[in-house]
Parts: structure tokens; sequence; C-alpha cells
């Protein structure tokens, strides 16, 4: 029973539509069986190229996609058998909910009591039973992100893809289906590519997120992972929040490096993505990492003025004025002891160097 | 009882109701001034043509004044043999005062046009006539021409009494009412009108059709391609619709003619022998291909306006469910298409039913449609309320067609942009 860890594979694949510009550059990604992986990035960044391609509406300029090691390239779209959930739900406005539902299994010649049985149950894991003779204009957007998630299921796919399903939802209705979708991929088993720009949503439901930037993968682990350790500057700006100082590293050792900042002082770093003594770096501390009047024994400990207090309910934001950085940001837990926070005052901030990660300089 | 004890007052103490029509009344009559010039327009140009032209397809007074003494006295006349000396008394005293307000003239016209051959006698009456003694006219007027003898004639005088007459229309479809005063078809070598209808209906068809299966991939192309080149395809659509209709039917008239560019144009290739160029003008084949070319655009319109609202991913959807790409046009983005479909062909039928300038300059004599002979009647033979008739059965069969289109699609959905 074990699990086929390469079901689908990129291998080397690039993607250009005009000649000229690779929107795809180089992509290798193994997604195993069952798995729940996201393609997290900006917009323009390929990763819905890599669904359509995978889906297969987009040809692979160069590479190959395998699905359960075979290639699908020349495979056209509808005999891939992979279920899709469009953006905007693309569910046939001329057809009722059961019709849309029955589609895939129709034409795949299914005798009608048994369409019937697979639509029920696709309904009720939706919990929308009882919406069969809707039409999907009859339906609020939720419902009909619901019905075109239960479309994409119903005919027992390998591989579901969803490319920003809930885009188009407000804020509420987007995190329930969040949890629903993540709650139906833990209940049947299936592989599911997400592809979303929101982090948040990448974060609370894959169990992998390959983060896109520029045509290229640039970091694939899971989300905590993805959040404690990015391995470029580019991940540690686009997930979450993070403050950055930009200098040079002044000396290095095996997991410890100097970094001299432009304003003169100097920072213990963990070096990520920097090899020798005078390359230029980024320096990445997550807001939560950095303390301020701490007890604990820190390897940084640094004066900085502060430039903004901003309540949270929680906790309270508070941007400093810290080594010639005006937008470094603090989370400070709103407990008595931190009750000195004021504008204009002087404190003390301080953070492990293992938490300030030296990345590429960009 | 109920309502009334909760008559809501407002702070005035007037009704709720009575206030809030009192507020929106100055709108109303705003909104009905805006909209009271098209009325009036269309009052003048539209309502009130088509009633007169009902009017005048179903009049038929003007010879009940002109003979008023002679129908009078033909009303205890049975018709089956030769009317009594009374009758032509009346008809010799009201034919007298048409010589003598010189309107005669259409007396003959109208009466010939119930039955051929009184021209000929009435004129000859009116000449021998001067010479009438009183008394005994029957005989007198027999004496002028031995058609006067014949029964049928009288009966056809006596045909015109009414005011009102439905002749025209059975005109309009090749019958009349005979001696009888049965309903019954004309003689077979005398049907004009039927096959003029069947054409114009069998036309109209199949320019549709041919509107309709050139027109489906030209808005899909339009509707499809990028910005870019879209917009160049819809120039090139647009471009002919701007161009003036009798320009676009004389250039094919260059073209289609028999030493014009196609026929050149076959000959060079060898398609065709130069001896036996084929007729594809003054035919059916001429009006087809100039109209189906000139409604194009009626039909592309709806179309790309209907196909541009339909989400491309619709398409992808079917096909990544499975269907084959036939199965996804067909059930997924046909059906799509039908309200730009059924606007396109009605507009496109509708149009083309009623078509003249085209078929008048390149149908010939078996491409002309049942708009010439309208036009015929109109400039012709000055036959106006023929004319007004099959104008006005052209209407009807057009408010049918509409009707059924109604039934069968829904009007409602039909979308022209």
């Amino acid at each position: 029973m074990s699990k086929n860890l390469e079901f689908v594979k990129f291998d080397k694949v690039d993607k250009s539509y005009d000649g000229k510009v690779l929107v795809v550059k180089d992509l290798n990604l193994d997604i195993a069986e069952g798995e729940f992986i996201t393609m997290l990035g900006p917009s323009g960044s390929g990763k819905t190229t890599c669904l359509m391609m995978l889906a297969g509406f987009e040809t692979p300029t160069n590479g190959e996609i395998y699905l359960d090691k075979n290639p699908i390239s020349n495979i056209p779209p509808h005999k891939r058998g992979i279920g899709m959930v469009f953006q905007n739900y693309a569910l046939f406005p001329h057809m009722t909910v059961y019709e849309n539902l029955a589609f895939p299994l129709k034409v795949r010649k299914f005798q009608k009591d048994e369409i019937d049985k697979k639509v029920d149950k696709a309904l009720s894991m939706v919990s929308l039973s009882g919406f069969e003779h809707r039409m999907p204009g009859q339906l609020s957007g939720g419902q009909q992100q619901r019905v075109a998630v239960a479309r994409a299921l119903v005919f027992d796919p390998q591989v579901v893809l969803m490319d920003e399903p809930l885009g188009a939802l407000d804020k509420n209705l987007r995190e329930s289906m969040q949890y629903e979708i993540k709650h139906i991929h833990e209940s049947i088993g299936v592989t599911v590519v997400y592809v979303t720009h929101d982090q948040s949503e990448a974060l609370t439901m894959s169990n992998r997120i390959a983060v896109f930037n520029d045509g290229k993968v640039q970091q694939l682990s899971s989300p905590d992972k993805l959040y404690e350790e990015p391995v470029n500057s580019f991940v540690a700006r686009f997930i979450g929040e993070n403050n950055t100082f930009a200098g040079q590293i002044t000396d290095m050792s095996k997991d410890q490096c100097k970094v001299k900042l432009n304003d003169g002082s100097e920072i213990i770093a963990n070096p990520i993505s920097v090899k020798t003594s005078g390359d230029k770096t980024t320096v990445s501390i997550r807001p939560e990492r950095a303390l301020i009047n701490t007890k604990d024994k820190m390897d940084n400990n640094f004066k900085g003025k502060i430039e903004e207090v901003i309540y949270h309910g929680d906790h309270t934001r508070v941007r400093l004025d810290l080594l010639g950085n005006k937008e470094f940001i603090l989370k400070v837990p709103n407990s008595s002891a931190n009750m000195d926070i004021k504008m204009g005052n002087q404190i003390n901030v301080s953070w492990n160097s293992h938490d300030a990660r030296a990345l590429d300089p960009k | 009882m109920s309502s009334e004890s909760k008559q809501i007052l407002t702070t005035d103490g007037i009704p709720l109701e009575v206030s809030l029509k009192k507020a929106e009344r100055k709108n109303k009559i705003k909104a009905f001034l805006l909209v009271a010039p098209l009325l009036l327009f269309l009052l003048i140009t539209y309502i009130f043509p088509i009633g007169d032209m009902l009017m005048r397809s179903v009049d038929d007074k003007m010879v009940t004044q002109m003979l008023p003494k002679t129908f009078e006295s033909m009303e205890t006349w049975d018709g089956k043999e030769l009317p009594p000396e009374e009758v032509f008394e009346a008809f010799y005293l009201d034919y007298k005062k048409l010589i003598e307000e010189k309107t005669f003239g259409k007396l003959s016209t109208q009466l010939n046009y119930t039955k051929n051959g009184f021209k000929s006698i009435l004129k000859k009456l009116q000449r021998k006539m001067k010479k009438f003694e009183e008394g005994n006219y029957k005989e007198q007027i027999m004496a002028v021409h031995p058609r006067w003898e014949n029964v049928e004639y009288w009966r056809a005088i006596k045909r015109r009494a009414p005011a009102y007459t439905s002749s025209k229309y059975l005109k309009g479809m090749d019958m009349y009412v005979n001696e009888e005063g049965k309903i019954v078809n004309v003689a077979e070598d005398r049907r004009v009108h039927r096959i003029l209808w069947i054409r114009t209906l069998e036309v109209a068809f199949f320019v549709t059709l041919l509107c309709f299966l050139m027109a489906y991939p030209i808005a899909h192309l339009l509707a499809t391609l990028p910005m870019k080149y879209s917009n160049l395809l819809m120039i090139c659509v647009l471009l002919p619709f701007w161009t003036s209709l009798l320009v676009r039917t004389a250039s094919w008239m260059i073209l289609l003619q028999q030493q014009g560019i196609v026929n050149d144009f076959f000959v060079m290739t060898g398609l065709v022998a130069d001896d036996a160029r084929p007729e594809m003008m003054y035919n059916k084949t001429g009006t087809y291909v100039a109209m189906t070319q000139i409604l194009l655009p009626f039909m592309v319109l709806p179309l790309y306006s209907v196909m541009k609202t339909i989400s491309p991913s619709l398409m992808r959807a079917g096909k990544s469910l499975g269907g084959t790409p036939f199965i996804a046009f067909w059930k997924v983005y046909f059906p799509l298409t039908i309200p730009g479909i059924g606007a396109g062909c009605l507009l496109v039928f509708i149009l083309a039913i009623g078509y003249y300038i085209t078929p008048a300059l390149v149908g010939g004599a078996s491409g002309t449609l049942i708009s010439n002979q309208i036009a015929f009647h109109m400039k012709s033979t000055l036959d106006w309320s023929f004319a007004s008739a099959m104008g006005l059965m052209l209407l009807t069969g057009v408010l049918a067609i509409y009707w059924i289109y109604n039934k069968l699609v829904g009007v409602d959905n039909i979308k022209l942009g």
C-alpha cells in the first residue's frame, strides 16, 4: 500500500506562448498520490499555466508530464480523467444542478440509476442534497462553488485541479469553504492540485506548497517549513510578514555569519543562501521572532525607537526605527508587562541569530 | 377592514399612498413627455399608415358610391336571370351622372378588375348613350354590345355592391368569389401569387439557413480571437454593412453575370466551357447569393454578442469533465448560443421575407419575391388596395412567424446585444 510518490510528475517542463519569454522554466515537480499540493504565487508567475498543462488545455513547449508514470502530453483533456474546478465555477448555466453533475457521468455512459446514486452521493458530500433541480443562477456563490467541487469529483477522477476556486467568495465564506474542501480531500483521499495567490489559503489547506515566481518553483515544502524556513528572500517576502535588513557578509562560519548593515551596525545571522564573506545579503526576521525587553539570552540586542503603535486586540503591532530600517515591525502580545510601549520611546529589541536568515540580496 | 384601520399616514396626516402618488405624478408626467415625441412619431409613421392600408385593402366604397341607384334596385334581383328594367334604368341614370361628372373612367377601371371586358363595353355605352331615348333602357343598353345581354356582367356589378370586400385578399392567394358566391381557386395557368408566396418563404428560409451556417463560425471567431484580429474581422463584417445596398447589389451583378468575374474565373480554371457559362444571375441563384451576403451581418451581430458572453472556461469544463470536443460544443456551447441564433434567424427571416431591391435587380423573372409584386401594383397598375392587401398579408405572416417563434423559443430569450 505504499503511495506512489511520483503520481504526477513534471519533468523539465518549459512553456512559452510567444517563443520569446518562458512563462514556465525547467519545472520539475513530483506530486504524491493523495496529496494536497498548492501552487502559490503572484499573478503571472506561471502557476495557472502549469495547471492548464496538467489539465491538457496547454501543451508543454518542452519536457513531459507524467500521470501515474504515463506521459500525457499527447492525451487530449477529455481523456485524461482529471477533474477541474474553475475560477468562476464554470457551471453550465442552462443545466440544472443534477444535469451539471450528471454530465461527466453521461459522457462516460453510466447507467441512469448509477448516475443518480453518484450524483446523490456527491451532493451530500458538499451538503447540497435537495438542490438537484435548481439552476446554477438560483444558487449563491458558495453553493455554486460546492456544486463545482462536486462536479469535479463525481466521476471519481485520479486528480482534481482547482484554479483559484475561492477567489470570488467573500472572506467568511472563503474560510469556511477552505475547511470544507480540506475535509473533503481528507475523507476521499483524492490528489488535489490547488492554485491560489492567497497565502493564508495555501497555508491552511495544503500538505505541501510550491511557491512560484518568474516561472520557477522557488520553494516546495510543507506550510510550516515554508513559513519558518524560507530559502530565499522572495519566499520570505511572499509568505507572511517579514522584516528585512540589507547588508554585506563580513564574517562567515558554519552556522553563523556577521552582516554589516548599511548604517554601519553589525548583526549576527543564520547563513542560508550566502556562501562567502563579502557577499551581499538580505536578512529576514519574522516579526514574532523579535522580542522586546526580554530576559532570555539572545545574541542580537539593539535599541530602537517606536514610530507607530497599532492596537490589534490580541496583540499590538509596533513599528520601530531600528538599525536604519524604519519599517521594522514587531508583534507584541497584549500582557501587562508590555505597557510601556508608547510612541517615541526607546526600547530594547532582541532576536536569536538562528531566526535571522541571511538570504539572497534581492 | 383591517387594512383601513392600519392605513399609514404621513406626518401631515395625508394617507401615505395618496402622498406617494402625488410625489410620483410629476415623474410620471416627465417620463411620458420624454417618450411622447417617439410615440407621436410612431403613430404618424407606423400605426396610421398600417390602419390606412387595412382600410384601403378592404375598402370598396368607390363603386358603391358611383352606382347608388343601381345597387338599390338590384337588392331585389336574385341574379339568376337578366335584371329587370328598373335596374337598367337605375344603371343608366347612375352612369349618366358619372359621365356628366367625368368620373366614368374610374368605374370602368374598377369594374374591369372584377371582370375583364367591362372597359370596352362601358366606353361604347358612353358613346351610344347620348342618343338614348327615354324609357325601355333595358333593350337600348343591350343593343349597345352583346356582352350587356350576358347576365354574368350584371352579376359582376352586383358583386361590387358591398362597401367592404375581401376580394383583394382572395386575389392575393389566387382565389376569387365566383358567380355563385363561392370562394374558388383561379385557373391553374393564371396563378401567380401563390408561387410568389411560396418562393418568398422558400428564399427567406434558405437565406436564413445559409446566413446561419456562414455566420456561426464567423461569430465564433470574432468572439474568441484576440482583440487585434477580431477587430479587423469585425471591420470586414461591418464594411459591407456600411456600404450602400445598391452598390453591393450592383457589385454582385458585376461578379455574377455571364461575362462576369466569377464566370471568367470558372472558364479560366477550366471548370466550365466558355460556351457553357452558367447563369448565376437573373434567377433564384442570384437572389440567394446577393441576399445572403447582404443579410449576413444581421446574423453575425446577434450571434457575436451572445457568444461574447459565454465564458471560454465552460468549454474547457465540458472537456475536462470528459466530453469530446464535439460533445462539449453540442451540449454546452451550442445551447448557450440559442438566444443569439433565435434573434439572428428571426431578424434575417423577417428582413428577407420583405426584401425588395436585391431580388428586383438580380432576381430576374424567377427570382422576384412578393414584395416586388407589391411594388409592381403600387407603381404600375396603381391598384393600391391590392398592394395594401398583400402588404398586410405579408405583415400577418411576419407576425405569425414571430408568434410561432415565441411559442417555440420564447421572445424573452432573444438577445441582440
